[in-house]
Protein backbone atom coordinates (compact mmCIF):
# COMPACT_ATOMS: atom_id res chain seq x y z
CA UNK A 1 0.00 0.00 0.00
CA UNK A 2 2.49 2.83 0.98
CA UNK A 3 5.69 3.28 -1.23
CA UNK A 4 8.18 4.91 0.85
CA UNK A 5 8.62 8.28 -1.54
CA UNK A 6 12.27 9.17 -2.08
CA UNK A 7 11.89 12.05 0.13
CA UNK A 8 14.50 14.34 1.46
CA UNK A 9 15.79 12.59 4.70
CA UNK A 10 14.84 14.58 7.97
CA UNK A 11 16.87 13.76 10.94
CA UNK A 12 14.94 13.05 14.34
CA UNK A 13 14.21 16.26 15.79
CA UNK A 14 15.89 17.66 18.82
CA UNK A 15 13.62 19.01 21.95
CA UNK A 16 11.98 22.60 20.56
CA UNK A 17 13.57 22.22 17.06
CA UNK A 18 11.52 23.66 14.52
CA UNK A 19 9.86 21.89 11.79
CA UNK A 20 11.35 19.27 10.15
CA UNK A 21 11.52 21.50 7.45
CA UNK A 22 13.75 20.72 4.21
CA UNK A 23 13.11 24.48 2.94
CA UNK A 24 11.09 26.16 5.34
CA UNK A 25 13.17 28.60 7.69
CA UNK A 26 10.47 30.66 8.72
CA UNK A 27 6.84 30.12 9.62
CA UNK A 28 3.91 29.34 7.26
CA UNK A 29 4.11 31.79 5.05
CA UNK A 30 7.69 31.05 4.25
CA UNK A 31 6.45 27.98 2.72
CA UNK A 32 2.73 29.48 0.99
CA UNK A 33 2.81 27.27 -2.05
CA UNK A 34 4.88 24.86 -1.12
CA UNK A 35 3.05 21.02 -0.41
CA UNK A 36 1.89 19.90 2.67
CA UNK A 37 3.30 16.88 4.14
CA UNK A 38 2.89 13.37 2.82
CA UNK A 39 2.05 11.17 6.29
CA UNK A 40 2.50 7.47 5.77
CA UNK A 41 2.10 4.69 7.83
CA UNK A 42 4.04 1.63 8.32
CA UNK A 43 3.12 -1.63 9.72
CA UNK A 44 1.58 0.55 12.39
CA UNK A 45 0.24 -1.47 15.14
CA UNK A 46 -1.12 0.03 18.67
CA UNK A 47 -2.14 -1.79 22.00
CA UNK A 48 -3.76 -1.10 24.95
CA UNK A 49 -2.03 -2.90 27.44
CA UNK A 50 -2.00 -6.49 26.11
CA UNK A 51 -5.12 -5.77 23.20
CA UNK A 52 -3.96 -5.26 19.72
CA UNK A 53 -5.98 -2.83 18.60
CA UNK A 54 -4.34 -2.00 15.50
CA UNK A 55 -3.36 -5.21 13.51
CA UNK A 56 -0.49 -3.76 11.26
CA UNK A 57 -1.45 -1.08 9.34
CA UNK A 58 -0.22 0.69 6.33
CA UNK A 59 -1.77 3.73 4.45
CA UNK A 60 -0.13 6.74 3.11
CA UNK A 61 -2.06 10.00 3.06
CA UNK A 62 -1.30 12.14 0.50
CA UNK A 63 -0.43 15.95 0.84
CA UNK A 64 -3.34 18.82 0.55
CA UNK A 65 -5.57 15.89 0.37
CA UNK A 66 -8.36 15.36 2.66
CA UNK A 67 -8.72 11.13 3.19
CA UNK A 68 -11.52 10.10 5.51
CA UNK A 69 -11.57 6.84 7.53
CA UNK A 70 -14.60 5.35 7.55
CA UNK A 71 -15.69 1.38 9.84
CA UNK A 72 -17.80 0.42 12.38
CA UNK A 73 -17.25 1.29 15.89
CA UNK A 74 -14.13 -0.29 17.57
CA UNK A 75 -12.15 -0.72 14.09
CA UNK A 76 -9.65 1.18 15.23
CA UNK A 77 -10.02 4.75 13.12
CA UNK A 78 -9.53 6.91 16.20
CA UNK A 79 -6.73 4.80 17.61
CA UNK A 80 -4.86 4.79 14.40
CA UNK A 81 -5.07 9.09 13.65
CA UNK A 82 -4.12 9.28 17.23
CA UNK A 83 -1.16 6.93 16.42
CA UNK A 84 -0.33 9.83 14.12
CA UNK A 85 0.51 12.66 16.67
CA UNK A 86 1.34 10.06 19.13
CA UNK A 87 -1.26 10.68 21.51
CA UNK A 88 -2.15 7.50 21.85
CA UNK A 89 0.73 6.92 24.30
CA UNK A 90 -1.46 9.32 26.35
CA UNK A 91 -3.88 6.79 27.51
CA UNK A 92 -2.03 4.93 30.50
CA UNK A 93 -0.84 1.21 28.90
CA UNK A 94 -1.55 1.99 25.56
CA UNK A 95 1.70 1.42 22.80
CA UNK A 96 2.40 1.75 19.11
CA UNK A 97 4.79 -0.27 16.86
CA UNK A 98 5.41 0.65 13.81
CA UNK A 99 6.38 2.97 11.50
CA UNK A 100 4.64 6.87 11.13
CA UNK A 101 6.49 9.15 8.54
CA UNK A 102 6.11 12.76 7.93
CA UNK A 103 7.70 13.46 4.79
CA UNK A 104 10.12 10.26 5.36
CA UNK A 105 10.79 11.21 8.70
CA UNK A 106 10.06 8.72 11.70
CA UNK A 107 7.76 10.42 14.36
CA UNK A 108 8.50 7.43 16.48
CA UNK A 109 11.96 7.87 15.29
CA UNK A 110 14.82 7.96 18.07
CA UNK A 111 15.71 11.60 19.50
CA UNK A 112 12.08 12.96 18.04
CA UNK A 113 10.12 14.97 20.47
CA UNK A 114 6.52 14.06 20.95
CA UNK A 115 5.82 17.89 21.43
CA UNK A 116 7.93 18.93 17.86
CA UNK A 117 5.52 16.10 16.47
CA UNK A 118 2.34 17.55 17.59
CA UNK A 119 3.47 20.96 16.77
CA UNK A 120 3.50 19.61 13.20
CA UNK A 121 0.58 17.54 13.14
CA UNK A 122 -2.51 19.39 15.19
CA UNK A 123 -5.84 17.91 15.71
CA UNK A 124 -9.63 18.07 15.82
CA UNK A 125 -11.63 16.24 18.69
CA UNK A 126 -14.90 14.76 18.17
CA UNK A 127 -16.46 17.59 20.86
CA UNK A 128 -15.79 20.79 20.61
CA UNK A 129 -13.48 21.68 23.99
CA UNK A 130 -12.19 25.44 24.09
CA UNK A 131 -10.19 26.18 27.39
CA UNK A 132 -13.12 27.39 29.66
CA UNK A 133 -11.28 30.20 31.85
CA UNK A 134 -10.13 31.98 28.03
CA UNK A 135 -11.77 34.37 26.13
CA UNK A 136 -11.93 33.42 22.52
CA UNK A 137 -8.83 35.36 21.37
CA UNK A 138 -6.87 33.53 24.41
CA UNK A 139 -7.91 30.40 22.97
CA UNK A 140 -6.47 30.87 19.31
CA UNK A 141 -3.79 32.20 21.33
CA UNK A 142 -2.98 29.67 23.45
CA UNK A 143 -0.39 26.83 21.35
CA UNK A 144 1.15 30.12 20.51
CA UNK A 145 1.64 31.61 23.89
CA UNK A 146 2.07 27.64 25.02
CA UNK A 147 4.55 27.25 23.17
CA UNK A 148 6.83 30.53 23.17
CA UNK A 149 5.74 32.01 19.95
CA UNK A 150 4.42 35.25 20.99
CA UNK A 151 5.34 37.77 18.65
CA UNK A 152 2.49 39.06 16.03
CA UNK A 153 -0.20 37.26 18.06
CA UNK A 154 -3.28 39.52 17.31
CA UNK A 155 -2.08 38.70 13.00
CA UNK A 156 -2.04 35.02 13.81
CA UNK A 157 -4.69 34.80 15.91
CA UNK A 158 -7.14 36.91 12.88
CA UNK A 159 -5.40 34.73 10.22
CA UNK A 160 -6.01 31.26 11.99
CA UNK A 161 -10.15 32.41 12.86
CA UNK A 162 -10.13 33.85 9.03
CA UNK A 163 -8.60 30.03 8.61
CA UNK A 164 -11.24 28.22 10.40
CA UNK A 165 -14.26 30.66 8.87
CA UNK A 166 -15.33 32.05 12.65
CA UNK A 167 -13.35 35.69 12.38
CA UNK A 168 -16.60 37.64 10.80
CA UNK A 169 -18.78 35.84 13.46
CA UNK A 170 -16.31 36.89 16.52
CA UNK A 171 -14.16 39.68 15.46
CA UNK A 172 -16.49 42.20 17.78
CA UNK A 173 -16.08 39.82 20.72
CA UNK A 174 -12.84 38.35 21.02
CA UNK A 175 -12.37 38.62 24.73
CA UNK A 176 -15.89 36.79 25.29
CA UNK A 177 -15.56 33.70 26.77
CA UNK A 178 -15.09 30.41 24.49
CA UNK A 179 -17.77 28.34 25.86
CA UNK A 180 -19.90 31.32 25.38
CA UNK A 181 -20.33 30.37 21.34
CA UNK A 182 -22.40 28.33 19.57
CA UNK A 183 -21.61 24.32 19.51
CA UNK A 184 -20.59 24.50 15.82
CA UNK A 185 -18.59 27.95 16.70
CA UNK A 186 -16.60 26.18 19.16
CA UNK A 187 -15.69 23.24 17.61
CA UNK A 188 -14.27 26.02 14.64
CA UNK A 189 -12.34 27.57 17.57
CA UNK A 190 -11.23 24.65 18.11
CA UNK A 191 -9.92 24.32 14.42
CA UNK A 192 -8.47 27.77 14.67
CA UNK A 193 -6.82 27.09 17.72
CA UNK A 194 -5.39 24.01 16.18
CA UNK A 195 -4.26 25.98 12.63
CA UNK A 196 -2.90 29.28 14.89
CA UNK A 197 0.24 26.82 15.72
CA UNK A 198 0.48 26.20 11.84
CA UNK A 199 0.63 22.71 11.32
CA UNK A 200 1.26 20.90 8.50
CA UNK A 201 -1.17 18.00 9.03
CA UNK A 202 -4.79 18.55 10.50
CA UNK A 203 -6.46 15.11 12.20
CA UNK A 204 -10.14 14.89 12.85
CA UNK A 205 -11.10 12.61 14.86
CA UNK A 206 -15.06 13.00 14.13
CA UNK A 207 -15.47 16.77 14.07
CA UNK A 208 -19.26 17.06 13.43
CA UNK A 209 -20.71 14.14 15.50
CA UNK A 210 -21.85 16.47 18.23
CA UNK A 211 -23.25 19.19 15.78
CA UNK A 212 -26.53 19.96 13.80
CA UNK A 213 -26.40 19.37 10.19
CA UNK A 214 -26.37 23.64 9.51
CA UNK A 215 -22.63 23.28 11.62
CA UNK A 216 -21.92 20.31 9.99
CA UNK A 217 -21.96 21.60 6.50
CA UNK A 218 -19.78 25.22 7.38
CA UNK A 219 -16.97 22.69 8.96
CA UNK A 220 -17.30 20.64 5.14
CA UNK A 221 -16.95 23.91 3.89
CA UNK A 222 -14.15 24.31 5.82
CA UNK A 223 -12.25 21.26 5.12
CA UNK A 224 -12.51 21.99 1.60
CA UNK A 225 -10.83 25.31 2.37
CA UNK A 226 -7.92 23.71 4.70
CA UNK A 227 -6.50 21.49 1.97
CA UNK A 228 -4.85 23.84 0.53
CA UNK A 229 -2.89 24.58 3.08
CA UNK A 230 -2.62 20.95 5.20
CA UNK A 231 -2.81 17.51 4.78
CA UNK A 232 -5.67 16.43 6.43
CA UNK A 233 -7.33 12.86 7.68
CA UNK A 234 -10.73 12.60 9.08
CA UNK A 235 -12.39 10.16 10.66
CA UNK A 236 -16.02 9.72 10.31
CA UNK A 237 -18.88 7.60 10.82
CA UNK A 238 -21.17 9.61 8.32
CA UNK A 239 -20.71 7.75 4.90
CA UNK A 240 -22.19 10.84 3.67
CA UNK A 241 -19.85 13.19 5.02
CA UNK A 242 -17.00 11.24 3.90
CA UNK A 243 -18.24 11.03 -0.11
CA UNK A 244 -18.50 14.64 0.24
CA UNK A 245 -15.39 16.11 1.91
CA UNK A 246 -13.04 13.11 0.77
CA UNK A 247 -10.49 12.50 -2.16
CA UNK A 248 -9.45 9.42 -1.00
CA UNK A 249 -11.34 6.94 1.42
CA UNK A 250 -9.75 3.87 4.06
CA UNK A 251 -12.34 1.71 4.85
CA UNK A 252 -11.27 -0.03 8.16
CA UNK A 253 -12.51 -3.77 9.76
CA UNK A 254 -11.35 -5.02 12.85
CA UNK A 255 -7.66 -3.36 13.09
CA UNK A 256 -6.62 -3.71 9.80
CA UNK A 257 -7.06 -1.70 6.66
CA UNK A 258 -9.22 -3.46 4.06
CA UNK A 259 -9.14 -0.77 1.04
CA UNK A 260 -7.89 2.40 0.20
CA UNK A 261 -9.30 3.95 -2.69
CA UNK A 262 -10.27 7.59 -4.74
CA UNK A 263 -13.92 7.95 -2.58
CA UNK A 264 -15.68 8.04 -5.62
CA UNK A 265 -14.38 4.29 -6.18
CA UNK A 266 -14.69 3.20 -2.55
CA UNK A 267 -18.51 4.05 -2.58
CA UNK A 268 -19.22 3.12 -5.70
CA UNK A 269 -16.89 0.47 -7.07
CA UNK A 270 -15.13 -1.17 -3.80
CA UNK A 271 -12.79 -3.94 -4.37
CA UNK A 272 -13.60 -5.66 -1.39
CA UNK A 273 -17.11 -6.91 -0.61
CA UNK A 274 -16.61 -6.16 2.99
CA UNK A 275 -16.33 -2.69 1.79
CA UNK A 276 -19.45 -3.06 -0.50
CA UNK A 277 -21.05 -3.89 2.30
CA UNK A 278 -20.83 -1.53 4.69
CA UNK A 279 -20.85 1.37 2.78
CA UNK A 280 -24.46 0.08 1.15
CA UNK A 281 -25.27 -0.35 4.92
CA UNK A 282 -25.63 -4.14 5.66
CA UNK A 283 -23.46 -3.66 8.46
CA UNK A 284 -21.59 -1.74 11.04
CA UNK B 1 -46.14 -8.62 36.99
CA UNK B 2 -49.96 -9.07 35.35
CA UNK B 3 -50.23 -12.59 36.53
CA UNK B 4 -51.12 -10.80 40.01
CA UNK B 5 -53.75 -9.19 38.38
CA UNK B 6 -56.30 -12.16 39.34
CA UNK B 7 -59.10 -10.36 42.04
CA UNK B 8 -58.93 -7.31 40.42
CA UNK B 9 -60.75 -8.39 37.11
CA UNK B 10 -59.01 -7.96 33.62
CA UNK B 11 -56.50 -5.46 32.94
CA UNK B 12 -52.92 -4.83 34.25
CA UNK B 13 -52.63 -5.08 38.41
CA UNK B 14 -51.96 -1.38 39.36
CA UNK B 15 -52.86 -1.81 43.28
CA UNK B 16 -50.15 -3.93 44.45
CA UNK B 17 -50.81 -6.80 46.96
CA UNK B 18 -49.67 -7.66 50.27
CA UNK B 19 -45.63 -7.75 49.32
CA UNK B 20 -45.28 -4.70 47.31
CA UNK B 21 -47.22 -2.60 50.36
CA UNK B 22 -44.82 -4.59 53.22
CA UNK B 23 -41.68 -3.05 50.59
CA UNK B 24 -43.55 0.60 50.65
CA UNK B 25 -43.93 0.20 54.08
CA UNK B 26 -39.43 -0.21 54.53
CA UNK B 27 -39.28 2.10 52.03
CA UNK B 28 -40.66 5.00 54.02
CA UNK B 29 -39.40 3.49 57.43
CA UNK B 30 -35.60 3.78 56.13
CA UNK B 31 -36.40 7.35 53.99
CA UNK B 32 -37.13 8.61 57.87
CA UNK B 33 -34.67 7.31 59.75
CA UNK B 34 -32.15 8.01 57.09
CA UNK B 35 -34.02 11.78 57.45
CA UNK B 36 -33.80 11.85 61.04
CA UNK B 37 -29.94 10.86 61.04
CA UNK B 38 -29.05 13.95 58.58
CA UNK B 39 -30.95 15.67 61.04
CA UNK B 40 -29.26 15.17 63.83
CA UNK B 41 -26.10 15.93 62.28
CA UNK B 42 -27.32 19.46 61.79
CA UNK B 43 -29.01 19.53 65.12
CA UNK B 44 -25.41 18.99 67.07
CA UNK B 45 -23.90 21.85 64.88
CA UNK B 46 -26.84 23.94 66.03
CA UNK B 47 -26.36 22.83 69.47
CA UNK B 48 -22.80 23.63 69.60
CA UNK B 49 -22.92 26.47 68.01
CA UNK B 50 -25.76 27.91 69.97
CA UNK B 51 -24.67 27.28 72.93
CA UNK B 52 -20.86 28.50 72.78
CA UNK B 53 -22.70 31.78 71.24
CA UNK B 54 -24.94 32.48 74.10
CA UNK B 55 -22.27 31.76 76.61
CA UNK B 56 -19.88 33.43 74.96
CA UNK B 57 -21.20 36.59 73.40
CA UNK B 58 -20.96 38.40 76.58
CA UNK B 59 -17.13 38.41 76.88
CA UNK B 60 -16.76 40.01 73.38
CA UNK B 61 -15.99 43.42 73.25
CA UNK B 62 -13.18 45.61 71.87
CA UNK B 63 -11.29 45.02 74.76
CA UNK B 64 -11.26 41.48 74.57
CA UNK B 65 -10.05 41.75 71.37
CA UNK B 66 -7.60 44.24 71.86
CA UNK B 67 -6.11 43.27 75.22
CA UNK B 68 -3.83 41.10 77.04
CA UNK B 69 -5.04 39.43 79.87
CA UNK B 70 -4.81 41.33 82.81
CA UNK B 71 -2.51 41.14 85.96
CA UNK B 72 -3.07 38.41 88.11
CA UNK B 73 -6.36 38.72 90.21
CA UNK B 74 -7.80 41.30 87.87
CA UNK B 75 -10.56 40.97 85.65
CA UNK B 76 -11.08 42.20 82.53
CA UNK B 77 -8.53 42.19 79.73
CA UNK B 78 -8.65 39.82 76.31
CA UNK B 79 -6.72 37.58 74.28
CA UNK B 80 -5.40 40.15 71.56
CA UNK B 81 -1.60 38.21 71.73
CA UNK B 82 -3.65 34.81 71.02
CA UNK B 83 -5.81 36.15 68.06
CA UNK B 84 -2.14 37.59 66.57
CA UNK B 85 -0.44 34.62 67.09
CA UNK B 86 -2.91 32.32 65.62
CA UNK B 87 -3.33 34.72 62.52
CA UNK B 88 0.63 33.98 61.84
CA UNK B 89 0.77 30.61 63.30
CA UNK B 90 -1.71 29.38 60.49
CA UNK B 91 -0.19 31.78 57.98
CA UNK B 92 3.00 30.26 57.95
CA UNK B 93 1.42 26.97 57.98
CA UNK B 94 -0.79 28.09 54.67
CA UNK B 95 2.59 29.16 52.83
CA UNK B 96 4.16 25.70 53.82
CA UNK B 97 2.07 23.34 53.27
CA UNK B 98 -0.10 24.99 50.40
CA UNK B 99 2.56 24.87 47.69
CA UNK B 100 3.88 21.18 48.33
CA UNK B 101 0.36 20.20 48.87
CA UNK B 102 -0.57 21.51 45.12
CA UNK B 103 2.66 19.89 43.82
CA UNK B 104 1.82 16.92 45.46
CA UNK B 105 -2.24 16.93 43.73
CA UNK B 106 -0.13 17.36 40.40
CA UNK B 107 1.94 14.20 40.70
CA UNK B 108 -0.56 12.00 41.54
CA UNK B 109 -2.71 13.51 38.87
CA UNK B 110 -0.74 14.38 36.22
CA UNK B 111 2.44 13.09 36.69
CA UNK B 112 2.18 9.17 38.40
CA UNK B 113 2.02 5.88 36.56
CA UNK B 114 -1.89 5.18 38.43
CA UNK B 115 -0.36 2.03 41.43
CA UNK B 116 2.16 5.06 42.64
CA UNK B 117 -0.49 7.71 42.89
CA UNK B 118 -2.76 5.60 44.43
CA UNK B 119 0.17 4.32 46.98
CA UNK B 120 0.66 8.07 47.07
CA UNK B 121 -3.02 9.33 48.26
CA UNK B 122 -3.12 5.86 50.54
CA UNK B 123 -0.13 7.56 51.90
CA UNK B 124 -1.77 10.89 52.49
CA UNK B 125 -4.67 9.94 54.08
CA UNK B 126 -2.62 7.93 56.51
CA UNK B 127 -0.97 11.49 57.51
CA UNK B 128 -4.24 12.19 57.73
CA UNK B 129 -5.37 10.07 59.99
CA UNK B 130 -2.30 10.52 62.27
CA UNK B 131 -3.70 12.03 65.53
CA UNK B 132 -2.43 15.68 66.06
CA UNK B 133 -1.13 14.74 69.37
CA UNK B 134 1.57 12.79 67.41
CA UNK B 135 2.23 15.22 65.10
CA UNK B 136 3.03 17.80 67.77
CA UNK B 137 5.04 15.27 69.60
CA UNK B 138 6.86 14.20 66.43
CA UNK B 139 7.61 17.93 65.73
CA UNK B 140 8.69 18.39 69.50
CA UNK B 141 11.16 15.59 68.69
CA UNK B 142 12.37 17.44 65.67
CA UNK B 143 12.85 21.33 66.38
CA UNK B 144 11.82 21.79 69.77
CA UNK B 145 13.66 19.58 72.15
CA UNK B 146 16.98 20.76 73.27
CA UNK B 147 16.26 24.08 71.94
CA UNK B 148 13.09 26.45 72.94
CA UNK B 149 9.47 26.81 71.76
CA UNK B 150 8.92 28.88 68.59
CA UNK B 151 6.02 30.02 65.76
CA UNK B 152 7.99 28.20 63.36
CA UNK B 153 7.62 24.91 65.02
CA UNK B 154 3.82 25.27 66.09
CA UNK B 155 3.15 26.20 62.11
CA UNK B 156 5.46 23.53 60.95
CA UNK B 157 3.19 21.26 63.08
CA UNK B 158 0.05 22.44 61.32
CA UNK B 159 1.64 22.57 57.86
CA UNK B 160 2.11 19.06 58.51
CA UNK B 161 -1.67 18.65 59.30
CA UNK B 162 -2.87 20.35 56.57
CA UNK B 163 -0.64 18.81 53.84
CA UNK B 164 -2.65 15.69 53.46
CA UNK B 165 -5.57 17.87 53.44
CA UNK B 166 -4.60 19.99 50.50
CA UNK B 167 -2.91 17.62 48.69
CA UNK B 168 -6.09 15.16 48.17
CA UNK B 169 -8.58 17.93 47.68
CA UNK B 170 -6.05 18.91 44.78
CA UNK B 171 -6.01 15.76 43.95
CA UNK B 172 -9.83 15.41 43.50
CA UNK B 173 -10.31 18.81 41.74
CA UNK B 174 -7.27 18.44 38.82
CA UNK B 175 -8.80 14.72 38.45
CA UNK B 176 -12.15 16.74 37.74
CA UNK B 177 -10.50 18.45 34.59
CA UNK B 178 -12.12 16.67 31.37
CA UNK B 179 -9.12 14.72 29.73
CA UNK B 180 -10.08 15.91 26.11
CA UNK B 181 -8.92 19.63 27.53
CA UNK B 182 -5.46 17.90 28.55
CA UNK B 183 -5.40 16.03 25.41
CA UNK B 184 -6.31 19.07 22.70
CA UNK B 185 -3.62 20.81 24.91
CA UNK B 186 -1.06 18.31 24.37
CA UNK B 187 -1.97 18.14 20.70
CA UNK B 188 -1.26 21.77 20.13
CA UNK B 189 2.41 20.52 20.95
CA UNK B 190 2.34 21.66 24.82
CA UNK B 191 4.22 20.26 26.84
CA UNK B 192 2.98 18.76 30.02
CA UNK B 193 4.21 20.96 32.45
CA UNK B 194 3.16 23.93 30.50
CA UNK B 195 -0.52 22.26 30.29
CA UNK B 196 -0.55 21.84 33.69
CA UNK B 197 0.21 24.86 34.53
CA UNK B 198 -1.72 27.48 32.31
CA UNK B 199 -4.69 25.11 31.20
CA UNK B 200 -5.23 22.33 34.13
CA UNK B 201 -4.26 24.92 37.39
CA UNK B 202 -6.51 27.22 35.74
CA UNK B 203 -9.25 25.67 35.42
CA UNK B 204 -9.17 23.62 38.59
CA UNK B 205 -8.42 27.04 40.91
CA UNK B 206 -11.76 27.61 42.35
CA UNK B 207 -11.31 23.63 43.72
CA UNK B 208 -7.91 24.16 44.53
CA UNK B 209 -8.18 27.43 46.76
CA UNK B 210 -11.59 25.74 48.32
CA UNK B 211 -8.76 22.51 49.76
CA UNK B 212 -6.67 25.67 50.68
CA UNK B 213 -9.32 27.10 52.61
CA UNK B 214 -10.36 23.72 54.39
CA UNK B 215 -7.07 23.13 55.73
CA UNK B 216 -6.72 26.24 57.20
CA UNK B 217 -10.04 26.04 59.03
CA UNK B 218 -8.72 22.06 59.90
CA UNK B 219 -5.90 23.64 61.56
CA UNK B 220 -6.81 26.93 63.27
CA UNK B 221 -8.57 24.99 65.66
CA UNK B 222 -5.82 22.23 66.74
CA UNK B 223 -4.84 22.50 69.82
CA UNK B 224 -2.60 19.19 70.35
CA UNK B 225 0.20 19.84 67.92
CA UNK B 226 0.69 23.41 69.42
CA UNK B 227 1.00 22.22 73.45
CA UNK B 228 4.47 21.23 72.61
CA UNK B 229 5.62 23.22 69.92
CA UNK B 230 4.40 26.75 71.01
CA UNK B 231 2.12 27.12 74.06
CA UNK B 232 4.43 28.81 76.77
CA UNK B 233 4.02 32.23 75.32
CA UNK B 234 3.96 35.78 77.09
CA UNK B 235 1.20 37.73 77.86
CA UNK B 236 2.17 40.11 75.18
CA UNK B 237 1.64 40.47 71.33
CA UNK B 238 4.39 38.85 69.60
CA UNK B 239 4.87 38.98 65.87
CA UNK B 240 8.01 37.01 65.87
CA UNK B 241 7.70 33.52 64.95
CA UNK B 242 10.99 32.50 66.45
CA UNK B 243 10.06 32.51 70.06
CA UNK B 244 6.57 30.78 70.88
CA UNK B 245 3.56 32.33 69.83
CA UNK B 246 0.29 32.80 71.42
CA UNK B 247 -2.97 30.80 69.84
CA UNK B 248 -6.73 30.92 70.59
CA UNK B 249 -6.89 26.99 71.18
CA UNK B 250 -4.18 27.08 73.57
CA UNK B 251 -5.70 30.05 75.12
CA UNK B 252 -8.82 28.37 75.64
CA UNK B 253 -7.41 25.03 76.99
CA UNK B 254 -5.24 27.49 79.84
CA UNK B 255 -8.42 29.47 80.44
CA UNK B 256 -10.57 26.48 81.22
CA UNK B 257 -7.49 25.59 83.44
CA UNK B 258 -8.03 28.49 85.77
CA UNK B 259 -10.07 28.56 88.66
CA UNK B 260 -11.69 32.41 88.24
CA UNK B 261 -15.06 32.32 86.39
CA UNK B 262 -13.96 35.53 84.64
CA UNK B 263 -11.51 33.24 82.90
CA UNK B 264 -13.82 30.81 81.89
CA UNK B 265 -16.53 33.17 80.33
CA UNK B 266 -13.50 34.43 78.26
CA UNK B 267 -12.75 30.57 77.66
CA UNK B 268 -16.06 30.82 76.07
CA UNK B 269 -15.38 33.69 74.21
CA UNK B 270 -12.34 32.67 72.67
CA UNK B 271 -14.03 29.16 71.21
CA UNK B 272 -17.08 31.91 69.72
CA UNK B 273 -14.50 33.59 68.03
CA UNK B 274 -12.72 30.60 66.67
CA UNK B 275 -15.79 29.04 65.66
CA UNK B 276 -16.95 32.37 63.75
CA UNK B 277 -13.47 32.36 61.77
CA UNK B 278 -13.71 28.53 60.52
CA UNK B 279 -17.12 29.13 59.82
CA UNK B 280 -16.49 31.92 58.16
CA UNK B 281 -13.64 29.76 56.13
CA UNK B 282 -15.98 26.87 55.50
CA UNK B 283 -18.58 29.37 53.73
CA UNK B 284 -15.95 31.47 51.96
CA UNK B 285 -14.56 27.87 50.70
CA UNK B 286 -17.94 26.66 49.28
CA UNK B 287 -18.53 30.06 47.37
CA UNK B 288 -15.23 29.71 45.68
CA UNK B 289 -15.97 26.03 45.03
CA UNK B 290 -19.63 26.71 43.85
CA UNK B 291 -18.45 29.79 41.49
CA UNK B 292 -15.53 28.01 39.94
CA UNK B 293 -17.39 24.61 39.48
CA UNK B 294 -19.76 25.91 37.25
CA UNK B 295 -16.75 26.31 34.67
CA UNK B 296 -15.39 23.08 34.83
CA UNK B 297 -19.00 21.83 34.26
CA UNK B 298 -20.12 24.04 31.64
CA UNK B 299 -16.93 23.03 29.92
CA UNK B 300 -17.92 19.01 29.70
Amino acid sequence: MSQPQPQPTVSAETPQAPPPAPAAPGPAAARAGAPAREVSIERLKAFYGQAEQLKGIDLAFEPNQVTAIIGPSGCGKSTMIRCINRMHEEIPGARAEGRVLLDGADVYGEGVDVVAVRRLIGMVFQRANPFPTMSIYDNVAAGLRLTGRRRDLDRKVEEALRGAGLWDEVSDRLSAPGIGLSGGQQQRLCIARSLAVEPEVLLMDEPCSALDPIATLKIEELIEDLKQRVTIVIVTHNMQQAARVADRTAFMLDGRLVEVGPTQDIFTNPRDTRTEEYVTGKFG
Amino acid sequence: MSATAGQMGPGPALRGDGRLRRRRLVNRLMEISASIAALVAVAVLAIVIISVASKGISSISIEFLTKNAPLFGQSGGGIANAIVGTLILVALATVMAVPVGILIGIYTSEFAGARLASLVRFVLDILNGVPTIVTGIFVFGLLVAGKAQSGWAGAFALAVIMLPIVARSAHEVLALVPKAMKESALALGVTRWKMVLRIVLPTAAGGIITGALLGVARVAGETAPLLFTSSIFANEVSTKPGGALASIPVKIFSLTEEPSPSAHSQAWGAALLLIFFILLLNVLARAIYARSSRRTTRAR
